[in-house]
């Protein structure tokens, strides 16, 4: 079993890969949204930007785009790669990753949307950006969530990768505790133990996610949801 | 522009020679179309004629391929620019689309807003009108089509013909000088049809308001309309009063499809 | 601002070629994981799918603990307790192996959800029609409900592919091989990361993009249609 001090160093591996977490789940949406909007548009070269930022963001696995992100780009800026470079170039990875999977959910849960609604909208003469905030999202972000719930369990999968780069998140400090065992020889928590619980903890994770999203559901149905016709 | 009759009366709703194809099919050739201030136009014909293209035409729901669209004397596609017509910018195109409203045969009503709602929402965005206006003419107005105490319930939960009257009721909120109206109680239940069709001859007994209708309710363009055109295959083939049309029609294909719509 | 060093970048062509071949060799490795990986997954899927659908709880419930707890945990962190932990208990994996069996594994649980929609779209009526002809439950699930459950999870199985090759470079954190490691050894080498990873960027998105497209042709194609 694990002892106090080790589960405190996993724990503050999960403080990190919640703050990994949650800025790449930032970012991703923004440019989800961003770009799940502009695959819609009218312009046809907004239209091809969108689709090229979704095929090389998710084409370029998390894993090669951090990898990129925290050692090649450093270098072609001409900066100094420290700590909190890192951390950047990890949220910015995972976010730019994430933003590709999440615009296809936004641009289905747009479309979703029966083209009366827009019709109608435009009969009211409503701009562009009203009928987008007080009719379509609305009515889309229903259908989005579920598939977006997803996303979100598989971007806290692959915070986990951000321990490659050097970040000292959840998987890294059970990678020190399995080194540190195997130095000191000591007959303290076994590698099942280690690994075991980190497991456990990204479990748990993802469980809070998927309730989250759940409740999120529900809430945003409301009652016009389930009296529609 | 010469958007002026010579005896000085303006059309309100002016087609010149408007074409519009989805894909080979060329849906509207070459129409000429007027309606005058406060006539209330009712189009028939057979489907795949054309007939809710145009009123989709008017409402910028489709744009035509060439030709114009003249509302009380202002171009809705075009505007002028340095003594030139141009085709018009959006900011342009919404200026004058203000003026016209359309009610849907599926009603389209926005499921996530209530009645009151769905009415408030564009004069509130568009016509500015603060959240207490907007309630108050809400309400009238939901009062007005007899559906003043469902204010507060969702699309979900009315009937189809209240549906319809809650639709007609939003786009009388924006106080449009033209009414646009594609087949209204087509998706309706039978039963359901006289308490619509009963709102909408109300509003054309009202007076002010130039109305154009699609429609298979011939007992209503018998009793409601100025004016009856019969549209084929992208063309008004014949045009006149009620009487004229629907009892006299002097074309074959006009009569042919009276008959079929009278026989069932 | 101190943080900006001095600009010293510029592209090596000569360098680049001249890694070029070690770069490909590892997309290489790359693919070969994913192709048995794979080929692991949809075996694993189906066991999985056929454990998860017994009647006997104490078969049916920890399947579907089991499956639930691999989809929702990274594939790395699995792919270090099969290296690190398994030995532990006698079994010690090659770093290639430990790459596949953890693809497979964790792919498993993905496809076998596919093999289960695909089992229970079969009608009710086939496996009516089966017993009225007093078909035994083997020929039944051999030769009426798999051949035409398996068919619907091909179009699925084609994403699993494309993602699981996203996933294979991870291979590099258990030393299997691939094309990050072979990049990562290249640039810690020669201390110019930019020509190897931008090398290993660009062909690893010349065999996924095409991929992607691939298998979306292939969806349209077979009429796939999502439940």
């Amino acid at each position: 079993m694990l002892s106090g001090n080790q589960i405190q160093a996993l724990l503050e591996g999960v403080w990190m890969t919640v703050r990994v977490f949650a800025l790449a789940g930032l970012l991703g949406t923004v440019l989800a949204l961003l770009f799940g909007i502009m695959s819609l548009a009218e312009n046809r070269l907004l239209r091809w930007i969108s689709r090229i930022y979704v095929e090389v963001a998710r084409g370029a696995s998390a894993i090669v785009l951090l990898f990129y992100a925290a050692f090649a780009i450093p270098i072609i800026l001409g900066m100094r790669s420290g700590r909190t470079f890192v951390f950047t170039a990890a949220v910015v990875a995972l976010g730019v990753n994430m933003g590709g999977y999440g615009a296809e959910v936004v641009r289905t849960g747009i479309q979703s949307v029966p083209r009366g609604q827009t019709e109608a909208a435009t009969a009211l003469n409503l701009r562009f950006r009203d009928r987008l905030r007080h009719v379509t999202l609305p009515q889309a972000l229903i259908v989005m969530l579920p598939p977006y719930g997803n996303l979100s369990i598989e971007v806290l999968k692959a915070t986990a990768l951000v321990s490659l780069v050097g970040l000292a998140d959840l998987t890294a400090e059970a990678q020190n505790l399995r080194v540190q065992r195997a130095v000191s020889g000591s007959r303290a928590a076994t590698s099942l133990a280690i690994f075991g619980t980190a497991l456990v903890f990204y479990f748990v994770m993802a469980q809070l996610l998927a309730v989250f999203f759940r409740w999120l559901e529900r809430r945003l149905a409301g009652d016009w949801y389930r009296g529609r016709s | 522009m010469a958007t002026n009759e010579p005896d000085g009366r303006r059309d309100m709703v002016r087609l010149e020679k408007i074409n519009l194809s989805f894909g080979e099919n060329h849906v509207l050739k070459d129409l000429d179309l007027t309606v005058a201030p406060s006539e209330k136009v009712v189009i028939i014909g057979p489907s795949g004629s054309g007939k809710t293209t145009i009123l989709r035409v008017i409402m910028t729901l489709n744009r035509p391929d060439s030709g114009c669209v003249i509302i009380d004397g202002r171009h809705l596609y075009h505007e002028e620019r340095k003594g030139e017509l141009v085709p018009a910018r959006e900011k342009h195109v919404r200026e004058v689309r203000t003026d016209i409203s359309m009610v849907f045969q599926h009603f389209n009503l926005f499921p996530h807003l209530t009645a009151l709602e769905n009415l408030t929402l564009a004069p509130m965005k568009v016509l500015d009108l603060s959240k207490e206006e907007a309630s108050d003419r809400g309400l009238e107005l939901l009062r007005r089509v007899g559906l003043g105490d469902k204010a507060d319930q969702y699309p979900g939960q009315l009937s189809g013909g209240q549906k319809q009257r809650v639709a007609i009721a939003r786009a009388l909120a924006m106080r449009p000088k033209v009414m646009l109206f594609d087949e209204p109680t087509s998706a309706l239940d039978p039963e359901l049809v006289g308490e619509v069709l009963a709102v909408i001859k109300d509003i054309a007994l009202e007076g002010k308001t130039t109305m154009m209708l699609v429609t298979h309710e011939m007992g209503f363009a018998r009793e409601a309309a100025d004016r009856v055109l019969m549209f084929d295959s992208g063309r008004i083939i014949e045009e006149g009063t009620p009487g004229q049309v629907l009892k006299n029609p002097a074309h074959d294909r006009t009569r042919a499809f009276l008959r079929a719509v009278l026989s069932h | 601002m101190s943080a900006f060093a001095q600009v010293a970048f510029s592209w090596d062509w000569d360098y680049a070629l001249r890694v070029l071949p070690d770069i490909a060799r590892g997309l290489w490795q790359t693919i070969l994981a994913t192709l048995v990986g794979i080929s692991i997954g949809m075996v694993l899927g189906l066991l999985l799918a056929l454990l998860r659908r017994s009647r006997v709880r104490v078969i049916r419930w920890p399947t579907i603990a089991f499956i639930e707890f691999v989809r929702s945990t990274p594939l790395l962190v699995q792919l270090f307790f099969i290296f690190f932990v398994f030995p532990g208990f006698g079994l010690v994996l090659s770093p290639f192996v430990t790459l596949v069996v953890g693809l497979g594994i964790h792919y498993g649980t993905y496809t076998s959800e596919s093999y289960r929609a695909g089992i229970e779209n079969v009608e009710r009526g086939q496996w009516e029609a089966a017993t009225a002809l007093n078909l035994s439950a083997a020929t039944t699930w051999s030769r009426i409900v798999l051949p035409q459950a398996i068919p619907t999870v091909i179009p699925a199985l084609g994403n699993y592919l494309v993602a699981m090759f996203k996933d294979a470079p991870l291979g590099f954190a258990v030393a299997a091989g691939g094309i990050l490691l072979a990049a990562q050894s290249e640039a810690s080498r020669s201390f110019r990361p930019i020509e190897p990873f931008t090398l290993m960027g660009v062909l690893f998105l010349a065999v996924s993009i095409p991929a992607a497209f691939f298998v979306r042709y292939l969806e349209r194609r077979y009429g796939y249609e999502r439940a």
